[in-house]
């Protein structure tokens, strides 16, 4: 109740509506049992009625977790493409353009079918800018896709052979980066499964790049050629494996989305997928008629294994954002451990 | 993050966004400082925010979380305001039933992912300091939305495009103040140089607390924290993560140069990876 008094020269002793002092009991309180109950739930953190802190990403499966399957296996063809042409296996160095190619084109097509509006999508190139990994890695695939598409026609074709060396040269020097930045666009963000493994993801994402393109030269290399392929892709099991491991350790309560629910499952059936990949790789040097068959079967499994780890991946980036949890706690803990390591004001 | 009573802190860098974005001669920087305790939950700024800047209905269920049927900031939902029911002791000391209302908004941080990460350009520095989508420029690629530590941008459905509070830039434009604030009947939603709201923000919670009131705190004030400081910062009478808001939020890019230095690292391992499995078909061969 306002004690203003309305003169002619205006308001008198008024007091602003900002002064007011929250908390001050109110006349009619009701206490006991006919109190009305608390609507948020009880907890070990505080949140605003279990509602994430963040907005969910709008990225959508297949789009997106595909491009990051995708721009790995492109990348990593690219370089097997590279080493086989340099080293005198045709079949391998075409079987890994025309997969290269294929791969950067339906990765593209995915990214293009998530945006908000397609038609737009010239938009990013209208600036450069390093602290967008998604600005970055636009300007990558235009100049990866165009090479990648010449070292394929070239290798298809068989006609150009110049221009078809400097077309791979040139899709293999933007080749690692193509596998690689996925792992900064997705670590740049608020999501707690995905920023807090900064330091792992491109290793993961590399090493899953060098599993699906060594796999993917298993499939459709002949054997005489195929032995840099299994080569690559037991180092990418190898070198995924061990940053996944490092990561998920390193990144304490964060890690937990990986080991639940659909991440889970996928993550599981990638780990599997890649232990058979590898046995198969070391089973498959027989030759014949039935090395040919496991080494498809184990290009198809590292394939698999691969993709089944970038979907892990963007399922428990989804499901770390959609819990408050993982938001909340890591940075109650950050200002409590500040708090103690400072001294008090 | 949190700061009672700004005068105990560090001397102050003065970083000014709009001049580190290249505006020669920036007017002050403008933002909201909106003191929740005076809040009495009337929605006015949550219409006035949705007439103004033409922001869609975006559907009119009823949540049954207290009275906030908007439950979080959206494309579609730019100021909202947020109730919380408690049972908790208050100002004397007595355990009774509280009512919490708090008026959400865009913090336009200092130091703002959503216009680090934005691709296009779409999202830009305004010479208010400020932060604003183009709508003309923004395809909807979406990084912005999951790039924000405070869950605010969002990409609308069937636009398409990302939306979010301009803190009323046509209006700034005509000097006049954002609708929200214009329409606050309780001044809960003050306007104003941050300046100034951080002054008159540092002696409300003095205020406050002389009056017993010692849950008030201000959030989102400190130039020091994880985004540089908000331009739009609240005076909170709980832990922030009560009102849904982040305790300690972190500008995603300020581990950016260690990201890009992993990718780097990564990178140059796959191409010796790549290098290293043709290699070893030659030892192979050899032996």
């Amino acid at each position: 109740m306002s004690h203003a008094k309305v003169t002619r020269e205006g308001l008198q002793d008024a007091r602003p509506g900002r002064e007011a002092k929250p908390g001050t009991p109110t006349q009619r309180r009701r206490t006991g049992r006919r109190a009305e109950q608390p609507m948020v739930p009880p907890a070990e953190f505080a949140s605003y009625y279990g509602k994430p802190v963040l907005n969910t990403p709008v990225w959508r499966s297949p789009d997106i977790p595909g491009y990051l399957f995708l721009g790995g296996l492109a990348g990593g063809s690219s370089l097997l493409a590279a080493g086989a042409q340099l080293t005198g296996r045709p079949a391998l160095a075409r079987a890994s353009k025309t997969a290269a190619l294929g791969a950067a084109c339906l990765g593209l097509a995915g990214l293009l079918h998530d945006l908000g509006r397609p038609a737009r999508f010239a938009n990013m190139l209208r600036v450069f800018k390093v602290t967008s990994p998604m600005s970055v890695g636009s300007w990558i695939l235009s100049g990866y896709v165009p090479a990648a598409g010449a070292a394929a026609a070239c290798a298809l074709i068989g006609r150009l052979p110049r221009t078809g060396a400097a077309a791979t040269a040139a899709a293999a020097v933007l080749a690692p980066g193509l596998a690689s930045y996925t792992a900064a666009l997705i670590t740049d963000t608020a999501v707690p499964a995905w920023h807090e493994g900064y330091r792992e993801m491109p290793f993961v994402f590399t090493g899953s790049a060098a599993m699906a393109s060594g796999g993917l030269g298993l499939l459709a290399a002949p054997l005489d050629e195929s032995q840099p392929a299994r080569n690559l892709a037991v180092f990418g099991v190898g070198i995924e494996a061990a940053a996944f491991e490092r990561m998920t350790r390193r990144m304490g309560m964060a890690a937990e989305p990986y080991r639940s629910g659909r991440a889970d499952a996928y993550i599981r059936a990638g780990q599997a997928l890649s232990v058979l990949g590898v046995a198969g790789a070391l089973l498959g040097r027989a030759g014949g008629r039935r090395g040919r068959v496991i080494s498809a079967l184990t290009g198809a499994s590292l394939l698999a294994a691969s993709a089944a780890t970038r979907w892990g991946i963007f399922h428990a980036g989804l499901a770390s954002a959609a819990d408050p949890k993982y938001t909340v706690v890591p940075q109650r803990d950050r200002l409590r451990s500040r708090a103690a390591g400072s001294p008090p004001p | 993050m949190t700061i009672l009573g700004s005068a105990s802190g560090p001397a102050r860098r003065s970083y000014d966004p709009a001049s580190e974005s290249g505006y020669p001669a920036p007017p002050p920087r403008m933002g909201f400082f909106t003191d929740t305790s005076v809040c009495i939950g009337c929605k006015a700024c949550e219409v006035a925010c949705k007439e103004w800047n033409h922001v869609p209905e975006d559907g009119l269920a009823l949540t049954g979380m207290s009275y906030d049927n908007s439950v979080g900031l959206s494309a579609d939902t730019w100021r909202r305001v947020a109730f919380i029911e408690q049972r908790k002791p208050v100002a004397d000391g007595q355990d009774q039933f509280r009512w919490l209302m708090a008026s959400d908004v865009c913090k336009h941080c200092t130091h703002a992912a959503c216009l680090d990460v934005c691709p296009t350009g779409a999202l830009f520095r305004t010479e208010f300091g400020t932060v604003v989508v183009q709508e003309d420029v923004c395809n909807g690629c979406g990084y912005c939305v999951p790039a924000c530590p405070y869950g605010v941008i969002d990409r609308r459905q069937d636009d398409g495009r990302a939306w979010k509070c301009t803190l009323c830039y046509d209006r700034l434009g005509d000097g006049m103040e954002p609708a929200c604030a214009k329409a606050c009947p309780t001044e809960s939603i003050q306007f104003g140089p941050l300046d100034e709201l951080r002054e008159r923000a540092a002696a409300r919670v003095t205020q406050l607390h002389a009056s017993g009131v010692a849950d008030a705190r201000l959030y989102g004030e400190d130039p020091d924290d994880g985004v540089g400081g908000d331009g739009a910062f609240f005076l909170l009478l709980d832990e922030p993560e009560v009102y849904g808001l982040p305790p300690d939020p972190v500008v995603t890019t300020r581990d950016l140069s260690a990201m890009w230095r992993q990718v780097g690292a990564a990178a140059v391992t796959l191409a010796a990876g790549a290098a290293a499995a043709f290699a070893a078909t030659l030892l192979g061969r050899r032996t």
